[in-house]
Parts: C-alpha cells; structure tokens; sequence
C-alpha cells in the first residue's frame, strides 16, 4: 500500500508572488512607452513599482472561490424574498423611491467603475496596481449585476425602475452620477484611482453605501441588506486599495504632492456634491429613519476624515479646500436637494411628497438651526398647496452648474437665505457654477469643461427630443416630448407619491391598509 | 492651467450661441428659494426687458404667493452679481445682455413663505 504524499503547497506570501509580480515582463519588440501610454503623461513619477503592497495578497483563484461563495447565499435570499413577497414587507411604498433613487443612479455607476478599472489595470505598468485594478472591475461588474437581480424583483410590482440605463444616458438629474464618472474616466488612471479609489471608495463611501443598507434594514428590505453584506468585503477591499494607492504615489517621488493634492481637492468636492442625492434620500425618503444625513457626516466625515488628514499630512498634504464649505452645508444641503426634485418631480422616474407631520418633528430636532428657519415653511406650503388640489411643480428649466451639473440650488456659505453664483469668462462664453471649488475645477481644466453635456442647455438646443420630432409643428408641447424621449411613462413613473399608482396599489395589496403620508 | 493629453486634440465648447435658437438668460429671484434654483430661457435678442415683467416673469414664478405682491417700481437688478438698471424700453441685447448672463431681481419687502427666504 502506498503512503500518501502530501502535496508541496506554497505559502501565502510567496504564492501570492508567484501568481502574480511574474507577470510584469519587459517588452522588447515594441517600446514600453508605447504599450502603456497612460502611466506617464499625467505627470507622475514612479521609481519603484515593487513597493507597492496590496494587503489582501488575494490572487484570482481564490477570488473566484470567494464571490462564488457569496454569491450563492446572496440569490438564496433573493429566491426566498420573492417566494415569500417580501416587496409587501417594506414600511411603506414610499422606501421603494430610495431603491429607485439607487438603480437608476448609483447601479450604473458601478458598471462605470467596471469600465474605468478594467482600464487603469490595463495600462500600469507596475503589476500590483494592475492586479488590484483588474480584481476589483471585477467586483464592480458583480455588484451591478447583483444589484439588479436584487431589486428586479421589485420591478415587478413598482414603477420607475424599468429603464435604469436608457435614463442614466439622458434623463437631467443622472446627468450629475455620469458626469461625475466620466470625469473620472477620461482622466489618466492614477487620477482615476485617486478619484474613484481615494476621494471616493475611502473618504466618502461609507456616506454612501451605511445609509442606503442600514436604510433598508431599518424599512424592512432584507434583499438589499444581503446585497449589502456580499458587497462589504469587496468594498473594505476597495477602500484598502484607495488608501494604499495614494500612500504609494506620494511616497514615490515629491513631485507627485501638488499634483495628488489638486486632485484630492477635485475629487473630494465633485464626491460631495454627488452624494447631496444620498443626503436627500437619508433624511426624506426613509419611512423609518436611520441617521440624518448631519449625523452621518459628522460621524464619517468629520470624525474619520480629520483623523485621516492627520495622518495624510507627513505626506505634504493637507485637508481639500472644499472641506469647510462641505461641513458647513451639512445642515442644508438634504433640504435643497429634496426640494429640487419636489420642483421638478414631473420630469423625474420617482415619487417626491412633503413631510407628514412627525417626519417635520423629527427634521426639526434633527436640525435645529435650519430646518424651522429656512425649509419647514415652504413644505408646508407645499402641503397646503397639493391639499387643495394645487400641488406645485416648477415648470421652467433651472440653471445648472457647468461641473458639478446639479441645478443651481445650493446656498452661498454663510448666508443660507442667498443662492451661491460664481462665474467665469472662458475664450467668448460665459460659465456659472454653484460654489468656489466648482468653480477652480473648470479654471484648471476649462477645455475639458467646456464639453460638458449639459441636460438644460441640450433640451433648448433640440437634442432631447424623440427621432424624427418637428418642434415647429403647431402646438408643440416640449416637456412632453422631452419625457417621451426619456422614455418616463407619465403619470406612473414620475409626479407625487400621493397620488401615484405605487401607493395605490401597495395599499390594495396590504388589504387597505394606508400608510402615514402627506398630506 | 492647460489640459494635461497624451495628444492634442480640439476642445469644442458645447454650448456656443449658434447652437440655440435664441440666446439663453438665467434668471434668478432673491429670497425666494422655494423655486429652487435660478431658471434658464432661450430668448429672442430682441425681446424688450419690459416683456420679462410684463409676460415672461409670471409664467415662471407666478405660483408664489409673493409673485403678486410685487411692486415693479421698487424692483432692483443685479447683472452677474452687481447693479444693474435696465430700461424697459429696450430690448435685452441693447441692455447689454448676451448668451448666458445672468440677472437677478430683488423685490424690496418680500423675503418668501413666513419670511423663510424660500
């Protein structure tokens, strides 16, 4: 009888070596500059690419081990939540909206991360970066995919989920989430990594991903609470990469300080605004609240990201320029941002409503200084309004930011009374911008800027406009050709959630039971 | 500061006056933020400033309830954020205002919903 041998098996560090720095040859019949163009010419020097440490030491058959692993669990509980119709379980069909808020304009942006890593893992040269990257587009691939498995079967039974990629290529507000991705995208991969990986995945994500998962947790939708969980560990993967990244860069050469600093100050600013969406949906469009978003910047931001700097500063750098303005803002920007969608909810795939009374109470002791002051009076109206059958929609297109893209809602720092416009002259045209650090964006890179697709401006210009349209035919109606192009089903999709379709038929389902709305 | 490329390549401005019928004004309302933000109007250079007030202002902000409260004979401007006095009389263009201005109005006494600037 034979003994049996055990098999010789690497340890982790040198197996990790071995399946992956081999793979950084030399080329010798074509130049390297010429087979990685992007690793250079946005100015950063690297010297030694094997001082790159990835943490994880994860290699690609272990990768595969893992997500598959949790991916069974996650379509378990997808499979039992719709056996079970667990869509009549969430607090109320007002929830569905931030579930909309999600497919419509954080989904995308995953398949977006997707794309911009799988091109940054492509074209560094240094093969710890590339590993990292490639592993990670693949992540970002998985969670888009599994975030429409997740929330598909809510798609069944609710509106303004069906078109979530036909609207992110069209519809104003996704305008705000694409720019800002393909900001990033088309600038070199270590800006690109210091946008999405750093700025974003490290300082800002748990602003994104804690209030959405713990929001769901909390209004009863354990489908997206397990999504959450199976994305976790990619994404502490993530934030990992973002902080070793930027660590890496800066400690390769002084001349790569400025150039990190001016892209931190870029990012962490274009990061801030986007999630003014997230902010808004934390502190309206939960039945069952969290956090406020105040809360929730204090705690992750402000906590976690001066202890951050603290520690970044031995580097040269320093906290970004827009981070006073962002703190400041805490206390308004939820409100301006609700209020933006409730004056344009017509044109928009999701429902807005006004605060019912506790929701007002618990927004007046969550913001004591501001909310009273400033932003309970015009809901009330607003309630007021919608009860004798007058509910308000904007019906002029507003002005937006030629950056940030978001319509120009935000106040000027100090004086919450007053809309914040600042301005430029650039080769003939004017640009209008929403603060000072939207402003020094375009100032740095205006060519790029003056690209920018603009909802606004491209609806006046009849690009927005279902194919073969003659707007100069007699009676032309334009918002309603606009919404036709956005493939938005008027009168399901968009309008107020008190009058929706959604409430009507959660209601019928749940045997007439009626939800505590306004008005 | 130029744009960091690996190669040259034109950067077209999207937004150039030739590529709207008319050219675009933003308009903004001061302390009456419940209209969230300034708006933006493709308009004739040659609509006279009086037209604003007298056929255009209302279908944009004629929902609030201050809208009719207005005295037009107090009503200040600011263009690009300074005074501004524009004659009624006169068109837009011979005002001084061109593709992508942008002017604000100040209704003296009229600060928003319960004086909530909104």
């Amino acid at each position: 009888m034979d003994t049996a041998v055990k098999k010789k098996k690497l340890g982790l560090k040198p197996r990790y070596r071995a399946m992956t720095r081999g793979l950084d040859w030399q080329t010798s019949y074509q130049d390297m500059d010429k087979i990685f163009p992007y690793d250079k010419y946005e100015g950063i020097k690297i010297h030694d690419w094997d001082k790159w440490e990835d943490p994880f030491r994860l290699t690609m058959d272990a990768y595969w081990k893992y997500q598959g692993e949790k991916e069974k669990k996650l379509y378990a509980v997808i499979d039992a939540f719709a056996q079970n119709n667990g869509q009549l379980g969430v607090a109320d069909a007002r929830y569905v909206n931030a579930l909309k808020l999600f497919i419509q304009g954080v989904s995308p942006l995953e398949y977006c991360a997707h794309r911009g890593f799988a091109h940054a893992g492509r074209h560094f040269t240094g093969v710890g970066a590339r590993v990292a990257s490639q592993m990670q587009s693949i992540d970002e691939l998985r969670h888009y995919q599994t975030q429409v498995h997740t929330i598909s079967n809510y798609n069944k039974y609710f509106n303004g989920m069906h078109k979530n990629i036909h609207w992110f290529d069209r519809v104003w507000y996704l305008s705000v989430p694409k720019s800002f991705f393909e900001d990033a995208m088309t600038g070199g991969p270590f800006e690109f990594l210091t946008a999405v990986s750093f700025s974003f995945e490290y300082v800002l994500t748990n602003l994104l991903f804690v209030p959405f998962m713990s929001g769901a947790a909390h209004n009863g939708d354990m489908a997206t609470v397990t999504f959450g969980f199976s994305a976790q560990s990619d994404e502490s993967r993530h934030m990992t990469l973002g902080i070793e990244c930027i660590k890496f860069i800066l400690e390769q050469d002084p001349a790569n300080v400025p150039i990190v600093q001016r892209w931190i100050d870029k990012w962490f600013w274009r990061g801030y605004r986007l999630l003014s969406l997230v902010a808004m949906m934390q502190d309206y469009m939960l039945p069952k609240r969290v956090m406020s978003w105040k809360e929730a910047w204090e705690m992750y931001a402000e906590s976690n990201g001066g202890a951050l700097f603290k520690d970044l500063a031995r580097y040269g750098i320093r906290p970004p320029k827009g981070w006073e303005d962002a703190c400041e803002g805490k206390d308004h920007i939820s409100h301006q941002a609700w209020n933006t969608f409730y004056n344009y909810n017509a044109a928009a795939p999701f429902h807005t409503w006004t605060p019912n009374a506790e929701e007002m109470d618990w927004l007046s002791e969550k913001y004591p200084d501001t909310f009273d002051q400033y932003y309970k009076p015009r809901f009330e109206y607003f309630g007021k309004k919608h009860k004798e059958g007058e509910r308000f929609y904007n019906t002029t297109l507003p002005m937006l930011c030629q950056i940030c893209q978001i319509p120009m809602v935000f106040h000027e720092p100090g004086d919450p009374g007053a809309i914040c416009y600042r301005e430029t002259d650039h080769d003939g045209d004017k640009y209008h911008f929403c603060s000072d650090h939207c402003k020094e964006i375009f100032t740095n890179e205006p060519e790029k800027y003056v690209q920018s697709w603009l909802p606004v401006h491209q609806i006046y210009q009849g690009n927005c406009f279902p194919e073969g349209t003659d707007p100069t035919v007699e009676g032309f109606d334009p918002l309603a050709a606009v919404l036709d192009y956005y493939e938005i089903e008027v009168g399901r999709d968009n309008f107020d959630f008190a009058d929706s379709e959604d409430r009507k038929n959660f209601r019928e389902w749940n045997g007439g039971v009626e939800e505590e709305v306004s008005p | 500061m130029k744009l960091t490329t690996l190669t040259d390549y034109p950067y077209e401005a999207k937004d150039r006056r030739e590529n709207f019928p008319a050219p675009l004004l933003y308009i903004g309302w001061d302390d009456h933020m419940m209209f969230c933000a300034p708006v933006c109007l493709p308009l004739p250079a040659d609509t006279p400033f009086g037209a604003l007030q007298a056929e255009i202002l209302g279908g944009v902000y004629g929902a609030h309830p201050d809208f009719k409260e207005i005295d037009w004979d107090v009503v200040t401007w600011l263009k690009s954020g300074k005074p501004f006095t524009p004659d009624s009389a006169l068109s837009l263009a011979e005002n001084g205002l061109g593709h992508k201005d942008v002017i604000r109005f100040i209704t003296p006494g009229l600060t928003g919903i319960k004086g909530s600037h909104a």
